[in-house]
């Protein structure tokens, strides 16, 4: 029986024709009572559920998943990680998931795949540069590792950037962060669920959360497609599904829900070794292990609950691409696809209590969550186990939206993936 | 490509239309007396619910606000027509 995973492990197991890997992870049956709940197997879900366990001592403790884990946003994203953000606030969150992430495969005992390749956010035009300096800025005070890149250095990185003397954005430098990358979406929510697993938590796949228990202002439980299950403590990580079931429970949120497509070429050779974003047509790219590009860009303006993309917005972010690369015109697309995303009007998540007692948020996380999954988890665990925000979690609270304590990412970064 | 029915100007490709807010909501009066609360729900809540639903939207092209039914989930649109004491 094999249970941790290593070269000798791998070795072993070849020699006996690989019949002693155990699943991953438990398939759990639901019992009548937990400490608390966690609605939504995708990465912020499941990492809650492994920091309640770890950080806390928490371990009576169910995910609930209503498909397959990592089967929403986690597992449809372009995987880009990066924490080049604005505002000192938003530094620290992302900043935090990106040091879980450098230490995740070891503590994890499961290759992410975190692949620190850097990203490019090219600009376009002397005004795109002077915001590029601004935020190149505001990231090293905020001690973050970033810098302005000229256009020869951009150039020299990525030689199949578009350099015809008439190409309508024409690459002027940007911003570059070093640490940025991806990572393997699926094993991050494969490997939460693992590790979460093995300290006892239960994984409950196909049971869809369909109501939520209220009883004099507190919640006490879930009605499911597998019959009720109490707790007095429950976290929604459902992305775009949150607000519907917020609305069980009286509570109403800032968000609408768009779908975000993805795209995915044929493999081609090794042509492309960081992640780069266009400012001016908003399509970034960057190429898989496998040697697909992996393609996307900006939402789809209908807002909808439909996992499909529609037509305009792949002509606008597939221009882009052709724009950014001329030479990519040649190659075919193997898969397009899209995700339900929750978006908040300052392009920042939502972590926080609600008005119902015992009711926690992690949601709104948008275009841009995958990167943060471990400090959505970390903040989450931490609001469930001790009822109160942790301080990096407290600025991101739903009462920023009634103070006007905003944190506007989206006018602060230009936000993309 | 979907297209939309704007009541004024007819069928027309969904790029040229803006999303603007839920219907139903009115603004809260007097100012003076409209708490924070208030003000950040009118400003920032919504329903994003699955299914049918009823938006305001403008027509970028001649500008004009209208309102749509159309279902969520599947995009399907039921109905469109100007906001009240707007003629079509
Ligand atoms: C095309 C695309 C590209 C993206 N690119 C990037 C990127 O490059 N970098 C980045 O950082 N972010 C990116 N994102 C955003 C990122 O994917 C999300 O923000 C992140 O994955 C959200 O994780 P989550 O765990 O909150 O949600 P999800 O992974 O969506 O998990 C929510 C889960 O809740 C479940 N659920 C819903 N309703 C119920 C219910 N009633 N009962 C039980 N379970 C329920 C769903 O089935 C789902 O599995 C992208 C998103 C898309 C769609
Ligand atoms: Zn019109």
């Amino acid at each position: 029986m094999t249970r941790r995973y290593s070269a000798l492990s791998l070795f072993r197991e070849g020699l006996g024709g690989h019949r002693g890997w155990q699943p991953a992870w438990r398939k759990a049956d639901p019992r009548p009572a937990y400490d608390a709940i966690i609605v939504g197997g995708g990465g912020h879900g499941l990492a809650t559920a492994y920091y309640l366990a770890k950080n806390h001592g928490i371990t009576r403790v169910a995910v609930l998943e209503r498909g397959w884990v990592g089967g929403g946003n986690t597992g449809r994203n372009t995987t880009v990680v990066r924490s080049n953000y604005f505002y000192p606030e938003s530094v620290a969150l992302y900043d935090l998931a990106l040091r879980l992430y450098e230490g995740l495969s070891r503590e994890l005992n499961y290759n992410i795949m975190l692949s620190q390749r850097g990203m490019l956010i090219a600009a376009h035009t002397p005004m795109q540069m002077e915001i590029c300096t601004r935020i190149a800025n505001a990231m090293q005070l905020n001690g973050v590792d970033g810098a302005l890149m000229s256009a020869e250095e951009a150039m020299r990185r990525v030689p199949l950037l578009n350099r015809s003397e008439d190409a309508r954005y024409r690459c002027m430098g940007g911003i570059w962060q070093g640490r940025a990358g991806v990572a393997r979406h699926d094993a991050v929510a494969w490997a939460y669920a693992r590790a979460a697993s093995g300290l006892g938590i239960d994984i409950i796949e196909n049971c869809a959360v369909t109501d939520l228990l209220i009883e004099g202002g507190r919640v006490t439980g879930v009605e499911t497609s597998r019959g009720t299950i109490r707790a007095e403590r429950v976290g929604l990580a459902a992305a775009g599904a949150t607000p519907g079931l917020a609305a069980r429970a009286g509570v109403t949120l800032p968000i609408h829900t768009y779908a975000l497509q993805a795209f995915v070429s044929e493999p081609v050779k090794p042509c492309l070794d960081t992640v780069l974003l266009y400012l001016g047509t908003g399509t970034y790219v960057s190429q898989s292990d496998k040697g697909e590009l992996v393609v996307g860009g900006g939402l789809d303006r209908v807002p909808t609950h439909g996992q499909r993309g529609n037509l305009p917005a792949q002509e606008t972010v597939l221009s882009g691409l052709l724009e950014m690369f001329p030479a990519f015109g040649q190659l075919k697309l193997l898969r397009q696809w899209a995700g339900v995303v929750d978006v908040v009007p300052d392009s920042s998540p939502v972590i926080g209590p609600t008005a119902v007692e015992g009711l926690y948020l992690n949601c709104g996380w948008g275009t841009g969550g995958f990167k943060a999954i471990p400090a959505g988890g970390w903040l989450l665990a931490h609001l469930l186990a001790r009822g109160e925000h942790h301080e990096i979690s407290r600025p991101f609270g739903l009462d920023r939206f009634v103070t006007g304590r905003l944190i506007d990412e989206a006018a602060g970064s230009g936000i993309a993936h | 490509m979907q297209r939309f029915q704007c009541p004024f100007c007819g069928l027309r490709d969904e790029t040229e239309f803006h999303f603007a807010t839920e219907a139903g909501k009115s603004r809260p009066e007097p100012a003076e007396e409209v708490t924070d609360a208030e003000w950040a729900a009118y400003l920032h809540l919504n329903d994003a619910l699955k299914g049918q639903a009823r938006e305001v939207w403008v027509h970028l092209t001649c500008g004009e606000y209208f309102l749509m039914t159309r279902d969520t989930l599947t995009r399907e649109v039921s109905g469109s027509e100007a906001l009240p004491g707007r003629a079509s």
